[in-house]
């Protein structure tokens, strides 16, 4: 178990050196090909060329690119003073960069926002993991009933519809028309249940996507199970039902779903900044939309980094669930 | 695992020439493309699914000669029937009449039949042709992987593993933001859908390749392939006309099933702001705009979700039908 834990620390930390270098390398590399100055994505449209030097020197912009990806893991570290033309910034450790456009460290903002996505993630994935097992579950062991064919219709309607269509609509009927739950982020600090009000709708919505999936998923999977010869033989030997469900059944159908639950991990990233947008919920989505839009460099690159090492850390949280559950993998 | 062959004819039709053409054909044995063909005629909702699709693509095809037979223009802005005060349509569900089948957009009132009839043209040439990215890469480098296996296999199935962990739909966001208007003598929405095709595609291929590979792996060790390998076959012979001929199947499937997901991105995309850009209609910009008047014009977001839902849906269909027709098994 250790050598595998020490293995898969490892990957994951390589996996986050990769996506440092290759999400920097955009940055830094595509501008280049494409002949635009990097610079003037730091600064507005309207800057003379004594600005552009400036932030080119701020931002070691003239760095070869290695100087410049050293300097920015060193700033992770240790923090970093941009000075140009006797001023100087301070960004302390862990600095993650310096929005130019906000005058802020980027750090502090994704720290705020963080666990809005977060909390946002965390309860869909409750809410889909059970209702979409269960549905899946039920409509296997039922099927062609009536439970099984509704139960399929609402999985096939969930994954074709637009996360943030589904999203207004709900926010239509059950915010402005019946009036049920908030429209509006409060943080949970300030009052729990306006919270939990404002982001049942969020919550549900995201879940509605991804249980449908997985409802399709375990349904497939647990048909295939039932007719394999071990639960033939669970049978034969007189296990009750219910217990060759549980243990036979069951414990081989989670296998397939919690490797998709890693794979889905960016996937939910994704989705999470729309519905993020839909709900207006001041997320780490929200900021790099409004960072799109400005054009602020910085930010981007600090959330795209935040994400992927959330989906990889949860990856790794992931594979070691999932060699609790299935032995073989360890010994793979 | 023998695929049913063969239809059981029923008593009262096998007359003696029935009988004989049943037997003529037995003879010959059909193609697995025949029997797939046979089944998926029989599945009712992946015949409507792929009707719905082939008329999809007329529309997005004819689109210029469709609404010149309503005679609206996409662009054309239709002031006279906006409320001046909140920029709404005037007449009722968002305008609806005989000359706007669909209504008229908020603000600048264009014609919202036309520039649904057009964003179809987008939602598909970037859900096919980001498919046929994924699957041109996909093939050749799980083959590669399966085939060849050894460093080549470890190189490639880490690559897919980081690939599908990573949250893609921010990567495309930023690595759009960095993207100069003019590229490759393309501008503003030319570079955004070359983006969008490349990079969906680029996200995609993991997603057929992994399946590529495992069957490369179990197909090589074949009898058929030892027997075409012991008889001097060279590599290529043996990868291009013993290998690629029974991944077709698997292919299809995926391939089917990964273009209602590309739309879905492509439409995400619009939404967030980073797909084509304006005057270029797309559903996803669509209910961009919509989010801002749902509740005075509930009529405009409807329109452009509805469509997004009719599209993915009828491509599921067709995709779990062509699943279930190419599936030996049978199962579902």
């Amino acid at each position: 178990m250790l050598t595998y834990l020490i293995r898969r620390l490892f990957a994951a930390a390589v996996m986050l050196v990769v996506i440092v270098l290759v999400v920097f390398s955009i940055f830094f590399l595509i501008p280049k090909w494409t002949g635009v100055d990097p610079a003037t994505m730091y600064v507005g449209k309207a800057s003379d060329a004594a600005a552009l030097e400036g932030i080119r020197q701020k931002l070691g912009l003239d760095d070869p690119i290695l100087v410049q990806l050293f300097e920015f893991f060193k700033a992770i570290f240790v923090g970093r003073d941009y000075t140009s033309a006797g001023s100087t910034t301070r960004c302390d450790a862990p600095c993650f960069g310096y929005s130019f456009k906000t005058e802020q460290a980027i750090w502090p903002v994704l720290t705020d926002r963080f666990p809005v996505t977060f909390g946002l993630a965390i309860g869909a994935a409750v809410i889909w993991l059970i209702i979409g097992l269960t549905a899946g579950v039920l409509s296997a062991l039922r099927r062609g009933s009536i439970w099984d064919r509704a139960s399929m219709t609402v999985a096939l309607a969930g994954v074709s519809l637009p996360i943030y269509f589904t999203g207004l609509i709900s926010l239509a009927i059950f915010s402005y028309g019946l009036g049920w739950v908030s429209n509006e982020y409060t943080p949970i600090e300030e009052s729990f249940p306006d919270w939990f009000s404002g982001m049942i709708l969020p919550w549900v919505t995201l879940a509605f996507l991804f249980g449908a999936m997985y409802a399709r998923l375990t349904r497939a999977t647990m048909l295939e199970v039932m007719g394999e010869d071990y639960i033939r033989t669970a049978r034969a030997k007189g296990v009750r039902e219910m217990v060759v469900i549980r243990k036979h059944a069951m414990r081989s159908t989670m296998t397939p779903i919690i490797t998709l639950l890693g794979v889905d991990l960016g996937m939910l990233m994704g989705n999470a900044i729309l519905t993020e947008t839909t709900f207006s919920l001041p997320g780490l989505g929200q900021a790099v939309l409004k960072a799109i839009g400005e054009r602020d460099l910085p930010v981007i690159l600090g959330v795209t980094l935040i994400t992927a090492t959330a989906v990889v850390v949860a990856n790794l949280v992931v594979d070691i669930l999932y060699s609790v559950i299935d032995p073989r993998v360890r010994l793979a | 695992m023998t695929a049913p062959l063969h239809d059981t004819v029923p008593a009262e039709t096998a007359d003696a020439d029935v009988a004989a053409r049943v037997a003529k054909d037995a003879v010959e044995g059909r193609s697995l493309g025949r029997i797939a063909w046979t089944r998926l005629k029989r599945d009712k909702l992946a015949v409507a699914g792929g009707v719905v699709v082939l008329s999809l693509i007329l529309v997005a095809i004819f689109a210029p000669l469709i609404t010149s037979l309503v005679g609206q223009e996409p662009n054309e802005y239709h002031q006279d029937l906006i409320d001046p005060l909140f920029g709404t349509p005037t007449g009722s569900l968002g305008g609806i009449s005989s000359d706007h089948l669909l209504g008229v957009e908020p603000v600048n009132g264009r014609d919202v039949f036309a520039r649904i009839v057009y964003g179809a043209r987008i939602s598909l040439l970037v859900g096919f042709l980001s498919a046929m990215v994924a699957v041109v890469l996909g093939t050749v480098l799980g083959i590669l992987a399966g085939y060849f296996g050894g460093w080549l296999d470890a190189l490639i199935s880490r690559t897919m593993d980081m690939l599908l962990a990573f949250p893609q739909l921010l990567f495309i966001i930023s690595l759009i933001a960095v993207m100069p208007n003019k590229l490759l003598g393309l501008e503003g929405t030319g570079v955004r859908l070359l983006v969008m095709i490349l990079v969906i595609g680029f996200f995609g291929w993991p997603y057929i390749g992994r399946i590529v590979r495992g069957q490369t792996l179990s197909l090589r060790e074949r009898e058929y392939v030892e027997a075409a390998r012991s008889l001097g076959a060279g590599r290529r012979y043996i990868l291009f006309k013993e290998l690629l001929p029974n991944l077709i199947a698997p292919i299809t499937v995926y391939t089917t099933l990964m273009i209602p997901t590309n739309i879905l991105t492509e439409a995400a995309l619009s939404f967030l702001g980073a797909g084509v850009k304006p005057p270029t209609a797309s559903w996803g910009q669509m209910l961009n705009t919509a989010v801002r008047y749902y509740q005075e014009d509930p009529m405009y977001m409807v329109v452009p979700g509805v469509a997004i839902f009719i599209t993915v849906l009828a491509f599921n269909l067709f995709g779990d039908g062509v699943r279930d027709a190419l599936d030996p098994k049978g199962t579902r």
